[in-house]
């Protein structure tokens, strides 16, 4: 039963999998995430039960892992509702490994949520990276078949680095007491007596493998690349979700590099590959005229300023993990309403996307209030996590690093907003062919929910969501 | 008499990096790569010694038959359906790779010694032929323009890890290493169908002509 949101999906990929019906798929897919978000809805409201800690199982749901799965299933019900209205759009393609694939993305992602393992976690990671390889190329273009290679040489690079860090982290224990393990739990309990060298090495691999994974500048090169072809929905799923559960792993570790007496060091680190992730993606953002690679690349600057926030010590984790959430719906209404501007418009830059505003009224819309929410205008979500996030900065008399932050958020809000005014602005090109694309339902109420949920998150977080916030921040920073 | 057979099992892995550095066809390194999987098995079991639980000898199995057999036969189907010129076409010369394999090799045994080791039986030896290999793997990754070269290239890298992995089979559960072996096997499968994919919109697998995706402004 504790292991249904793990489980389900990927049995009903299978399911998927074998049903021969294509109008079926995507109404099972979605199906399965509503009962997932419902199942996931009933285990974060049951009091907590798995206190984690250092009699926890290899597979255990502790305050954080349960903020991980509420935002993954809500994020997987949005995209798999979402689905439906796209593939009835793309009903030339074949979407049984798509449906599929979907799933399995969800049944892996929530065992990377459970996950008190760093083995258990590595798996999950790497399960989750090879599933959504095949939705890169659902176009089978040739731009899409070299993005979904990029994509896989430099991920599994970078997840063969985070394993043999997983390995020298559990070398370090081994040195340490006798008793090698790699349960977050005994590290934590045991964190004072792990070999500090080994921890180290393995504490970097770690983040230049997960860092690989969230797209942290200089290991992003493939994400403009994959974000850029794959279909709205996918870039969602890789925005919002993979990054999360990389950037989870990456704040358990800290707590542990940071419970064994190496914190200061782990920060820098977080700090120093954060503010090269938000230069790099500043320098990207201007006069980028392709959409997508514009959202990738402003995932890159959100995945910069999170790891500066996991770098930040006490007190910035509540911000973190809150701006996690933010970042994971906002830029769900981002990629997905950048879908249906693609379909309508046949093209994904600024170069045939004229007029977003006046051809499709309300995914323009929502395109332009998801860019005002990420860049981090009020009253939206964002601007209250990236304020608490600044708001620690400056608590932690980490002044240089505040300012050069708040100085690169600028450049990205110039910059996004650049391209998104050219593409929305103005009449709709006269001459291209017009596609058959109108907003439905389905590929608009996903992306509206989303919206909704980000902008309630910044007028009033709502008590339930705080406290599961609060929660998963305490049990952060313990030891810390 | 188990400490020499250690080594010699050691150095065998060692050569076989070298051997995949230098070899010119690519047939010839997708069998120096199912070796050193076979061998890597054996190495499992001469490890744990006399103590070999029978989980430990599942999981070599499993890993020698992987490894040496199944990833071969799937590399080798690739090869023939893109019926490619099988030279490795390397952008550094066999020889250079041959030579920076070999500075890697003492540079692991170097950098090791500054290490401090948990025991002086099995990590003395295991963690210089665990970075040497990464390197070996690093260097075939980084410097073969062939598609199907790279994907040897990161199997040889994660031979190197697996290496690694030995000094802690006690502390990693069977599910967990088998669920690593999985994704490992997966994802090769994975690539090939991709590999597959590139020669068909390419018609051709070197890597270099993946170029249709920058940032024009």
């Amino acid at each position: 039963m504790t292991l249904a949101p793990i489980v389900l999906p990927l049995v009903m990929a299978v399911v998927v999998f074998l049903t021969p019906s294509k109008r079926w798929r995507p109404r099972i897919l979605a199906a399965t995430a509503a009962v997932h978000f419902a199942l996931t809805v009933a285990v974060v409201r049951r009091p907590s039960g798995g206190a984690g800690g250092a009699d926890a199982g290899w597979l255990t749901l502790d305050a954080p892992g349960r903020l991980l799965l509420a935002l993954l299933s809500a994020l997987f019900l949005a995209c798999a509702v979402y689905s439906v209205g796209y593939l009835r759009y793309r009903v030339e393609r074949a979407n049984r490994r798509f449906c599929a694939c979907m799933l399995v993305a969800l049944g892996t992602t929530s065992l990377v949520a459970h996950a008190q393992h760093l083995g258990l976690i590595w798996i999950g990671l790497e399960a989750t990276t090879l599933a959504i390889a095949p939705l890169l190329y659902f176009n089978r273009t040739a731009r899409s078949i070299e993005a979904t290679w990029k994509y896989l040489v430099i991920s599994s690079v970078g997840i063969a680095l985070a394993l043999l860090g997983s390995f020298f982290v559990g070398y370090a224990a081994l040195l340490g007491g006798g008793q090698a393990s790699l349960l977050f739990g005994d590290l934590l309990a045991h964190a004072d007596s792990l070999s500090r060298p080994w921890l180290r090495a393995g504490f970097a691999l770690l983040l230049v493998g997960y860092g690989t994974k969230m797209g942290l500048a200089p290991m992003h090169t493939w994400k403009p690349d994959a974000y850029g072809e794959a279909p709205g929905v996918v870039g969602a799923i890789l925005a919002g979700a993979m990054t999360s559960c990389s950037y989870l792993a990456l704040l358990r570790l800290t707590q542990v590099t940071a419970a064994a007496g190496e914190g200061a060091w782990a920060d820098r680190l977080l700090i120093g590959f954060g503010l090269a992730s938000m230069a790099v993606a500043a320098a990207l953002l201007l006069g980028q005229r392709d959409l997508k690679r514009m959202l990738a690349n402003s995932s890159v600057e959100q995945m910069g300023l999170l790891a500066i926030a996991g770098g930040m010590g006490r007190g910035a984790t509540f911000a973190a993990l809150l701006h996690l959430v933010n970042n994971a719906f906002g830029k769900g209404v981002l990629f997905l309403s950048a879908g249906n501007l693609h379909r309508a418009f046949g093209g994904k830059t600024t170069d045939e996307i004229h007029g977003g505003l006046r051809r499709l009224p309300i995914s323009g819309g929502l395109f332009l209030l998801g860019l005002f929410a990420m860049t981090g205008s009020p009253p939206f979500g964002p601007f209250l996590s990236q304020l608490l996030i600044l708001d620690s900065a400056f608590a932690d008399g980490r002044w240089v690093v505040a300012i050069a932050v708040l100085a690169l958020l600028l450049v990205v809000f110039a910059g996004m907003g650049d391209t998104t005014l050219r593409a929305l602005q103005g009449r709709p090109p006269g001459g291209v062919r017009r596609s058959s694309y109108r907003d439905s339902v389905a590929t608009v109420a996903p992306p509206l929910a989303l919206m909704a949920i980000v902008l309630l998150f910044g007028v009033h977080l709502p008590a339930p969501v705080r406290a599961l916030i609060q929660d998963a921040a305490n049990a952060l920073e313990v030891g810390r | 008499m188990m400490t020499s057979f250690l080594s010699s099992l050691v150095a065998a892995l060692l050569l076989v990096n070298l051997v995949a550095l230098g070899s010119s066809r690519i047939g010839t390194v997708v069998r120096a790569v199912a070796l050193q999987g076979v061998l890597l098995g054996a190495l499992t079991v001469a490890a744990h010694g006399g103590a070999a639980a029978g989980t430990v000898v599942a999981l070599a199995a499993a890993s020698a038959l992987i490894k040496g057999w199944l990833i071969p036969k799937i590399l080798f189907r690739a090869l023939r359906q893109v019926a490619i010129q099988r030279e490795v076409e390397p952008s550094l010369g066999l020889v250079p790779s041959l030579l920076l394999g070999a500075f890697t090799t003492l540079l692991a045994v170097a950098a090791s010694g500054a290490l401090p080791f948990a025991e002086e039986r099995l990590a003395p030896l295991l963690v210089p032929a665990s970075f040497a290999t990464i390197a070996a793997g690093f260097i075939l990754l980084t410097s073969r323009r062939k598609a199907i070269s790279q994907v040897l290239g990161y199997l040889v890298l994660e031979n190197g890890i697996f290496i690694f992995g030995l000094l802690l089979v006690q502390a990693t559960p069977f599910l967990v290493e088998a669920g690593i072996l999985l994704d490992l096997f997966v994802g090769i499968f994975v690539l090939t169908i991709i590999i597959h994919h590139i020669n068909r919109e390419f018609s051709s697998l070197d890597t270099r002509r993946l170029s249709l995706l920058k940032d024009d402004r």
